[in-house]
């Protein structure tokens, strides 16, 4: 690759892009941590020059807006020099929202795909049931979270599976809708020749409609996944803040931790891309074996 | 060669063609070369091209001869590699700039969202002209391609050819002396196609624009030209020109007479010279 | 002869059956309500057995069906809590009636005009709904569900008219100010940021992916952090809306101004357009469905924000506020009528974007 090209290419579109993203982090943390480093200079007594007050602006101990490398030491402390079973471990928490995560959206995914099928086969059920569907997708439902959880909690049931249910609720929907819309794509052309085949509507469902609606299926899981995680994180706060990611943030907020909200933001954040790659990468691994993609 | 070198000789080319007032089109050399990943591909090779004031021509070859290159180089889409070329004594640039042709792409390209009278006055809205002459030019243009009473509807709800004729409608509401047309009826069904063929003949009688247009169809090229140019492919060049001087007016049943029949027939010989019927 | 008729109708005939036998032997509770419900349902197994076919038939079974839905109810309050297994046959029979109706109704709306069609397709849902509710308030109240479960839809209804100041008040502190504030600006900058981006080209291509990616984070989790820059009252929840609701509209924005045809900016360059009458007459219109696409999804995503914020803290007033606080104090049918009411304004927001899309867009292919 030469130079020209490399300039050409997304990677350099996208690293420049970051890094300017960065630079407004920086100038965002200098700005706004001024204030309180003037007037603690003023109480201290403490005269300094402009690059060292910058440096101080960038390494407060409860800065307004902590320096990307502030919190990239945070994270480096509470991962890789803490022991994963520690509560001070981030890896520890994010473990714990990782698993409700994923037992919500595979949960939800299963059902999405069952009650797409149902819909599909069962026509007064897509006309009763799929115009609920779609507007359930406009309403808040991340606002019944905390009742969900509480409520569960009080019949005693708490723990992994109140939140998994939220990730459920969430990760369900768009599978549903989405599937829906993979089975039906097939073009009348394709269902005719599954006719004229005189095939069962099981083998043109196997043969034709399933294969067809992965593209689809696979396009909601990347949505699903997300929406799974903000769940569980969501579903962490109102329990009062035990574990999890969600209660890192909750915990930060209560004691003013900057630095331990953004690590943790940052850490949910990398959560959330891993997981939306793996099922890109999935959904590529799944395609190429069906000969959509070369 | 770059660019601004092709674009200063092209310019060079278009003084010295001022000279005869009837010259359309002057080409010289022309050459234009895309760089892909599979190397580079020479759409167009040492090309010379006149076109005189008030004649019809065709470009008919096989797909890849580079008939729509050379089209898209007159119009100012696409930057020749090399040579020189004129647009009206202009360079293509200038001439798009003053708005000295028409151009009709293989679809009808309307906005959805405008009726046909605001697709024909799209054009007119650009040139910045008022609502009194839009309205005028609309009138006349639509009455032109027999849509006179369509004016309200939208593009959609017209048949193929309706939507082809109300986009040379488009084209003409610029009053241009130039139509460069694209094959405007590649996606017509036969009929509409023989039907809009006559149109068009009569349109160009009576109106006595220049037409450029591309084909790969030799009875719609023979039928509406004065002059066909024949090219074939790898790499693009002009391999023949046949005049075709039958009367200007011309109906359908032209098509069987033996001037007809033998021109068509010099056509098919000059694309099979030109390895138009070879396997890939 | 049985083989013709649909499952539905089957169980719905023996569950009416089990019901009657459960009546005569005693082992159920009496009321007049439960006899008129009863022979009500009766009469719909036998319009859908007698007139498989007929719209006669369909409409005896919808009549009847949803007749039978009143004494069903009033049956409750004989005993409410307590309800036997005689009941619950009635009340599956009802269900499996019903579900007749709406199936017999999908078949007919097939045959009938255009304008008969579209009611009848809205009424599916309506009545599929309704039985929801019906069958949801007849378990809750026949069984004495506790009200901290889950309340009877009735119950909650009364909530939310006995309380309509409070939650008006929450309404515009969480809609009114954060949600509609936020929306505006975090659209309105994400547009401007996309109509200024798009003239280069290299940060086009950057900001697409990096959008992209940070639409599918949990940005919710910023919350905590504009609470403490912005303090407890609405701004901070306007400044979460903001930031959630700038990526989806920037990504759309930069990919609808993309999706005209290149015949088309061909087409402006032979008119040599200028710049700003490509972006005006061509462009921003066909970007139009994907700028209503990322206005869409951010209907929803903002009052997420709004609410989820205000469970970081919150003056003593808002949606999100009222759900925590009433959740801790196991004031569940309160929850849900702040539920309701968050719902209903979500479902209208986009109801109301769903129209305006469909006046601008009446020429895409989708609206037609």
């Amino acid at each position: 690759m030469t130079t020209s090209d490399f300039l050409h290419s997304k990677t350099a579109a996208v690293l420049t892009v970051v890094l300017v993203l960065l630079c407004i982090w920086y100038a965002g943390a200098v700005a706004l941590n001024t204030p309180f480093q003037r007037d603690q200079d003023v109480r201290d007594k403490v005269e300094r020059s402009t690059g060292d007050f910058v440096t101080a602006t960038l390494n407060q101990k409860r800065p307004v807006l902590p320096a990307p490398h502030q919190v990239a030491v945070e994270i480096w402390q509470t991962t890789v020099e803490k022991k994963v079973t520690s509560k001070r471990s981030l890896v520890y928490h994010a473990g714990i929202t990782l698993s409700s995560t994923m037992l919500g959206f595979l949960i939800g995914t299963v059902l999405g795909i069952v009650l797409a099928a149902a819909i599909i086969h069962v026509e007064s059920l897509e006309r009763s049931l799929m115009p609920w569907i779609i507007t359930s997708q406009t309403i808040p439902i991340l606002a019944i979270a905390p009742m969900v959880i509480v409520v569960l909690n009080a019949i005693g049931v708490s723990g992994l599976i109140p939140k998994a249910m939220i990730s459920t609720y969430l990760s369900f929907f768009p599978v549903t809708v989405g599937v829906v819309k993979g089975l039906r794509s097939p073009d009348p052309m394709q269902l005719d020749l599954m006719r004229t085949y005189s095939a069962s509507s099981f083998q043109t469902f196997w043969k034709l409609r399933w294969p067809s609606s992965i593209p689809f299926l696979f396009t909601s899981m990347k949505i699903a996944i997300a929406a799974s995680l903000v769940g569980a994180i969501v579903g962490e706060l109102p329990t009062g803040a035990v574990a999890g990611l969600g209660a890192r943030l909750l915990a930060g907020s209560y004691y003013g931790q900057t630095v331990q909200i953004w690590s943790a933001l940052l850490s949910a954040a990398f959560l959330a891309a891993m997981l939306v790659t793996i099922v890109g990468f999935a959904d590529k691994a799944v395609r190429r074996r069906m000969g959509m993609v070369q | 060669m770059t660019d601004t070198e092709a674009t200063a000789a092209a310019r060079g080319a278009g003084s010295a063609g001022e000279g005869s007032a009837f010259r359309v089109i002057e080409a010289r050399d022309l050459c234009l070369t895309f760089e892909t990943n599979d190397g580079p591909v020479h759409a167009l090779s040492s090309v010379d091209l006149t076109v005189d004031r008030g004649e019809f021509v065709s470009f008919i070859g096989p797909s890849g001869c580079g008939k729509t290159t050379l089209l898209r180089v007159i119009a100012d889409l696409e930057q020749p590699t090399s040579g020189s070329i004129s647009v009206n004594g202009m360079s293509p640039e200038e001439a798009r700039k003053a708005r000295a042709y028409g151009y009709v792409f293989q679809a009808a390209a309307l906005y959805p969202w405008r009726t046909i009278a605001g697709n024909v006055a799209l054009p007119l809205e650009i040139m910045g002209l008022d609502k009194a002459e839009r309205e005028a030019r609309i009138k006349r243009n639509l009455e032109l391609v027999n849509l006179a009473g369509f004016e309200r509807k939208f593009p959609w709800q017209l048949s193929g050819g309706m939507q082809q004729r109300a986009s040379i409608a488009r084209a003409l509401a610029v009053e241009p002396d130039l139509l460069l047309m694209d094959e405007p009826f590649g996606a017509l069904d036969e009929i509409v196609r023989d039907h809009l063929n006559e149109q068009l003949n009569r349109l160009w009688d009576r109106t006595n624009k220049t037409v450029i247009f591309v084909t790969h169809s030799i009875p719609e090229a023979v039928f509406l030209s004065t002059k066909i140019v024949v090219m074939s492919p790898r790499p693009g060049r002009v391999h023949d020109v046949i005049e075709c001087n039958l009367p200007r007016e011309r109906t359908l049943d032209i098509r069987e007479t033996p001037e007809f029949l033998e021109i068509a027939h010099r056509v098919r010989d000059g694309l099979r010279a030109g390895h138009a019927y070879d396997d890939e | 002869m049985i083989a013709g008729i649909p499952l539905t109708v089957l169980g719905g005939a023996a569950a009416l059956l089990f019901a009657a036998i459960a009546a005569v032997t005693g082992t159920a509770a009496f009321s007049p309500a439960f006899v008129a419900c009863g022979l009500l349902l009766l009469v719909a197994v036998g319009g859908a057995v007698l007139r498989r076919d007929d719209a006669l038939g369909a409409a005896v079974v919808i009549l009847s069906v949803h007749a039978a839905a009143v004494p069903l109810m009033l049956h409750i309050d004989s005993a409410p809590g307590e309800m036997d297994s005689g009941y619950w046959a009635l009340l599956v029979s009802a269900w499996l009636m019903a579900w007749t109706s709406v199936t017999r109704l999908t078949q007919t709306s097939k045959k009938l005009p255009t304008g008969a069609r579209r009611a009848v397709d809205l009424l599916i849902p309506l009545i599929f709904g309704l039985w929801l509710m019906l069958i949801w308030e007849a378990i809750t109240r026949g069984a004495g569900v506790p009200q901290v479960l889950l309340p009877a839809p009735s119950a909650i209804w009364a909530k939310l008219t006995a309380s309509l100041p409070i939650l008006w008040a929450d309404f515009v502190q969480t809609f009114l100010k954060a949600v509609i504030v936020g929306y505006v600006l975090g659209c309105g900058i994400g547009f401007g940021t996309a109509i200024l981006v798009d003239r280069s080209p290299f940060l086009k291509r950057g900001l697409v992916p990096v959008g992209n990616m940070v639409s599918a984070l949990p940005i919710i989790g910023i919350a905590p952090i504009m609470v403490m820059w912005f303090g407890f009252d609405w701004q901070s929840k306007a400044a979460v809306v903001v930031i959630m609701t700038f990526f989806p509209m920037l990504v759309n924005t930069l990919e609808g101004l993309s999706a005209s045809s290149s015949m088309q900016r061909d087409l402006m360059r032979t008119y040599a357009a200028s710049y700003g009458q490509t972006l005006w007459k061509l462009r921003l219109v066909e970007a139009l469905p994907f700028i209503f696409n990322a206005l869409k999804i951010n209907s929803t995503l903002a009052l997420i924000g709004a609410i989820v914020a205000e469970f970081f803290g919150t003056p003593i007033v808002g949606m999100g506020f009222r759900i925590s606080t009433e959740v801790g104090r196991m004031n569940v049918d309160m929850v849900w009528a702040e539920i309701a009411v968050a719902a209903l304004a979500g479902s209208a927001f986009y109801g109301a974007l769903v129209l305006i899309e469909r006046a601008l867009t009446f020429w895409h292919p989708s609206n037609r």
